[in-house]
């Protein structure tokens, strides 16, 4: 897919999940626009997974370990025709399969995530599956940095590089802020790089909104052969909607009425510029 | 009778464990095993040399063990994820309640030396709190094998299981039990011995001291005491427990667990809520720093030996 859609695709995926979380009055509003463009990128650029192969062991597997910014996956998902887009309108309501954390009731859903410190390991025994198998699946999970203190993130890193598993790809959505202030103030992670790297992992560090930057990065899997390989991607929570940028307070804020209308227009302008 | 040489023809049943696995593997290249440097412990050295590609070693990270093989189980794998059940059910507890059960993977955890196994070792390495967690966890299965009988036939039953299962195992070696009956299935207890004057439930380990009791009180007593091995935790078989009960004689649950939610309250709860009057005793191990010694010796002190049980019968039964 070319980079231009993709570009439309990021603002109409951040349209959607801003839709949804503004009419369920619920969600985690700036986490899921700081990994939109990974996973926009992720499903539309990089892995052999859609509805038609999603019964098919040779698929690529995606297993959400930040799980709480289901709303990006759900929009994603439903735009690959998991799912009918208009069930999205139950989110988080009583009895929806739609709530606020994977789970696998919902089509194209891989794994039922939310608890923090669970997506690598089981990442990991996906993708150790696959080499006992002589299969050429890929696995690509997507972390949190607020979630690495997790010391099960760790366990589950050295396995990865022990068994040698250049078939898994983690990306850590770095936006830096976690629901009680910046990651680098209630627990310094960095140099996230070095650590990785230490583990035994291949590591790149990227832009995580720049799209081209992304399937470049992605193109060029597996980084070593022999190392799982790791995309530490910059990036910002809330991103797309001015006054939601960096602000903690979007971790699970809800927008008003005026706030929501405010970024639609903000998001419809940066669509007519692309 | 169960004599002393019947005893000592039995194995342990994690050797049975070990054996029933490598005879499945030659057939089933999806079973694999995945331990937390267990595998001597848990009497897998064979298996691993044999089936180098079916073991997957992840090292003293029993959190991750878990999550890993919840991976492998969502691929199809028929994994079993064997470590000490002290740390399997407690530092991966959480990995238990999503990566497994929520998750729907089949893994078939399996907690070695449970219970007081480890004896002398201490609490640190104690297991009386698993039947008390899982039980609490939706979409498990848990299964505490008597004996070598009960280990081969549930390992058959879990490597094939499309649902979670916690078997749990001790060190000891296990005679074959006296039983009629051949059949084994998860959710059906097994009675081990008839008897209409009482009736012992007991799981795992605790079947043989209660064995031994009903004999015991048979032959000084003139005491018909019945027997059950109650394998399964969860689901509990409601069905025979009621048909036990049926008669209004005491009953008396024994188990290598904390007294507290374990198979003893799981008994009563049904008895209670079903409107059985039956004079009733847990036997299990008390709410208090959990005595040194061996698996014998702490046995004996709580009573869940062949005296001990044969003496709260005497007094429930007011003889």
């Amino acid at each position: 897919m070319s980079e231009q859609e993709l570009a439309r695709l990021s603002v109409e995926y951040r349209k959607k999940i801003l839709k949804y979380i503004y009419k369920a009055k619920a969600g985690h509003t700036g986490g899921s626009l700081s990994c939109i463009d990974i996973l926009n990128v992720l499903y539309n650029d990089v892995m052999n997974v859609g509805p038609e192969n999603f019964s098919s062991p040779d698929r690529d597997r995606y297993i959400q370990s930040k799980g709480h910014t289901v709303e990006a996956l759900f929009v994603v998902l439903a735009d690959k025709g998991f799912f009918p887009e208009s069930d999205l309108e139950t989110l988080c309501q009583y009895k929806s399969h739609y709530i606020g954390h994977p789970t696998r009731k919902v089509h194209g859903v891989e794994q039922n995530t939310g608890a923090l410190g669970h997506g690598l390991s089981l990442s990991v025994g996906t993708a150790i599956s696959a080499k006992l198998d002589d299969k050429d699946f890929r696995v690509f999970t997507l972390l949190g940095d607020g979630e690495l203190p997790e010391g099960s993130n760790w366990e589950a890193a050295l396995t990865a590089s022990h068994y040698k598993l250049d078939n898994l790809c983690a990306i850590i959505d770095c936006n830096g802020l976690q629901i009680s202030g910046p990651t680098a103030e209630v627990c310094n992670t960095e140099p996230l790089d070095a650590k990785f790297e230490a583990f035994g992992w291949s590591v790149r560090q990227v832009d995580g909104h720049n799209l081209k930057e992304l399937q470049d990065t992605f193109a060029a899997l597996p980084f070593e052969q022999g190392k799982p390989s790791m995309v530490i991607a910059r990036t910002i929570k809330g991103k797309g909607v001015s006054y939601m940028e960096n602000q903690l307070k979007w971790h699970h804020g809800v927008p008003s009425a005026e706030q929501y209308e405010q970024a639609v227009v903000e998001l419809d302008a940066a669509c007519a510029e692309i | 009778m169960l004599t002393e040489k019947s005893i000592a023809a039995g194995q342990a049943n994690l050797e049975v464990f070990s054996e029933t696995l490598q005879a499945l593997a030659v057939y089933d290249r999806d079973i694999l095993v995945v331990t937390s440097d267990s595998r001597g412990s848990g009497k897998l050295g064979p298996f691993g040399v044999k089936f180098p590609k079916q073991t997957v070693e992840i090292g003293i990270a029993e959190q991750n063990l878990v999550g890993v093989a919840a991976g492998l189980a969502s691929t199809g794998k028929k994994v079993f994820a064997v470590s000490p059940a002290c740390f399997l059910t407690a530092r991966a507890l959480e990995q238990i309640k999503n990566d497994v059960a929520y998750s729907d993977n089949p893994v078939k955890l399996v907690g070695i030396s449970a219970g007081v196994s480890y004896g002398a070792l201490g609490t640190t390495h104690h297991s009386l709190h698993d039947f008390a967690v899982l039980r609490a966890i939706n979409n498990i299965t848990i299964v505490a094998p008597a004996d070598n009988f009960e280990t081969e036939q549930a390992i058959r039953l879990a490597a094939e299981a499309d649902y979670p299962v916690y078997l749990r195992f001790g060190k000891k070696a296990m005679p074959l039990l006296n039983s009629e009956e051949t059949t084994f299935e998860f959710g059906k207890g097994r009675v081990v011995k008839n008897g209409g004057d009482l009736t012992l439930i007991a799981t795992g380990e605790t079947v043989l001291p209660a064995l031994k009791a009903a004999q015991k009180l048979e032959m000084e007593s003139g005491i018909q005491a019945a027997v059950i091995s109650m394998h399964t935790i969860k689901p509990l078989d409601y069905k025979l427990l009621h048909e036990f009960a049926a008669n209004g004689k005491p009953i008396i649950t024994v188990e290598e667990h904390s007294v507290y939610g374990g198979l003893g309250e799981a008994c009563a709860s049904y008895l209670m809520q079903n409107n059985f009057h039956n004079r009733f005793k847990i036997m299990a191990i008390p709410d208090e720093y959990t005595v040194t010694g061996s698996q014998e010796e702490i046995f004996n002190h709580y009573g869940l030996s062949e005296d001990g049980i044969a003496r709260e019968a005497m007094t429930l039964l007011g003889t």
